[in-house]
């Protein structure tokens, strides 16, 4: 059972990579500009590199000859497990941005407390991969301050895609029998404990974009239970298409 | 066949040449990515660290080390990739920084104890040794470098960020 809902934990943190790693990844030559376009490759690569690595735990863990391959690419739409708000579509550059921040900060409060997991191998791969989300975030909230500040054009922008994805944050706190347990065990954060952190992080960076805290208390929960919006679909006929085409394919 | 000969300190140095594929003008052992070598009675037990999470040179890392040592005729080698301690930048050694900035990349500027991230001031140009210089983009053509230009010679130039 212990070991159950580790596995759906790691299953959970991995999505949560690989969906924001192909999405970012998307933007790959269509970037802005070239920096901005090699910065948004960078971070893409980071999560698929972290997605790599839970998956290869997840898969010891499991025990059934499941491989890192298996779990990325040859699962359904309904055993994915990743937050809906990672899988939101690219629309423009502001939903990127907003998408990157609200999910940035969340990331570096969780890899943090990750660090101290009982869990050794969960520890030892949040010490490496919160140096990177420091970086992500940093780069993000440069990137919400000068939108905001900038023309009414990119402030406009800005303010309609923060507004547009704050439904989705909700469910970065949502805290289920898995989570509770694994807190409880000391190997997870209960994410509420820092909720408070996040939201200081997020209003303030607002304020000093000159932009609005949304309002709107409405919620969307679904993803960490395999339900999804319309959109993980799509990335994954792309993302799938090649070991759904020519299954078991090798380089 | 098994080369009884080479003890598991031999191995590592035979090994620690090896150059990094993106930045060839440093050993893997300069950048502190070959970690340990251990022989187990059956094993040699090689522990490399990867710079970066995604970091694309393992693979090529992981083949080199087994070519190499099967030039020795050593075939039992088993490549783990460790995540802990985190690689940092702490472990270029004061040479290793100094081929860097003769190899065109300015070297990281502090300890990244200091946990300082994003946009850092004052990066000399490793070109004319310039202090002027002006961040282009907090990531450059590797997950490792940032995008700096000079403001004296206007060269543009890589960072190699403290991490």
């Amino acid at each position: 059972m212990e070991k159950n809902n580790l596995y759906k934990y790691i299953i959970r943190l991995a999505d949560n990579a690989l969906i924001l790693g192909q999405r970012l990844s998307e933007n790959c030559s269509k970037g802005p500009f070239l920096e901005e376009d090699l910065a948004q490759t960078n971070i893409a690569l980071d999560y698929i590199g972290r997605a790599q690595v839970l998956f290869n735990y997840a898969a010891k863990l499991n025990n059934n000859n499941q491989t890192e391959d298996d779990l990325a690419y040859r699962r359904d739409e309904i055993d994915y497990l990743n937050f809906l708000l990672v899988e939101q579509a690219n629309q423009d550059f502001a939903y990127i941005i907003a998408r990157q921040f609200y999910y940035s900060a969340f990331d570096c409060l969780l890899y943090n407390e990750l660090t101290k997991s009982k869990d050794e191998t969960l520890a030892s791969i949040a010490k490496k991969s919160i140096k990177e989300s420091n970086y992500h975030l940093t780069h993000t909230i440069d990137w919400v301050i000068r939108l905001g500040n900038g023309t009414d054009e990119s402030k406009h922008r800005l303010q309609n895609a923060i507004d547009a994805l704050w439904t989705y944050t909700g469910e970065m706190f949502e805290q289920d029998e898995i989570d509770l347990n694994l807190s409880k065990n000391n190997i997870a954060p209960n994410a509420l404990d820092f909720k408070a952190n996040w939201l200081n992080t997020i209003s303030t960076t607002l304020k000093n974009a000159t932009l609005k805290l949304p309002e709107n208390s409405f919620m969307m929960f679904g993803g960490r239970n395999g339900k999804h919006t319309e959109n993980l679909g799509h990335i994954l006929s792309e993302m799938q298409y090649l070991q759904r085409a020519y299954p078991n394919a090798t380089w | 066949m098994v080369n009884s000969k080479l003890n598991s300190h031999q191995v590592f140095n035979l090994i620690s040449e090896i150059p990094d594929p993106e930045i060839p003008v440093l050993t893997i052992r300069d950048l502190g990515i070959l970690r340990d070598v251990k022989w187990d009675n059956n094993n040699y037990n090689v522990t490399i660290t990867p710079t970066y999470t995604a970091c694309p040179a393992i693979p090529f890392i992981s083949n080199e080390i087994k070519r190499i040592l099967n030039e020795y005729g050593i075939y039992n080698c088993e490549i783990n990739i460790s995540y802990e301690p985190a690689w940092t930048t702490d472990w270029l050694t004061k040479e290793a920084k100094l081929k860097l900035k003769q190899y065109g990349i300015a070297p990281p500027l502090h300890s990244s104890c200091a946990k300082k991230i994003g946009a850092e001031s004052q990066i000399h140009c490793p070109r004319c040794n310039s202090n002027k210089s002006t961040l282009l983009s907090n990531f450059g053509s590797t997950a490792c470098k940032a995008l700096y230009k000079c403001n004296s010679c206007e060269e543009v130039f890589d960072y190699f960020k403290c991490h």
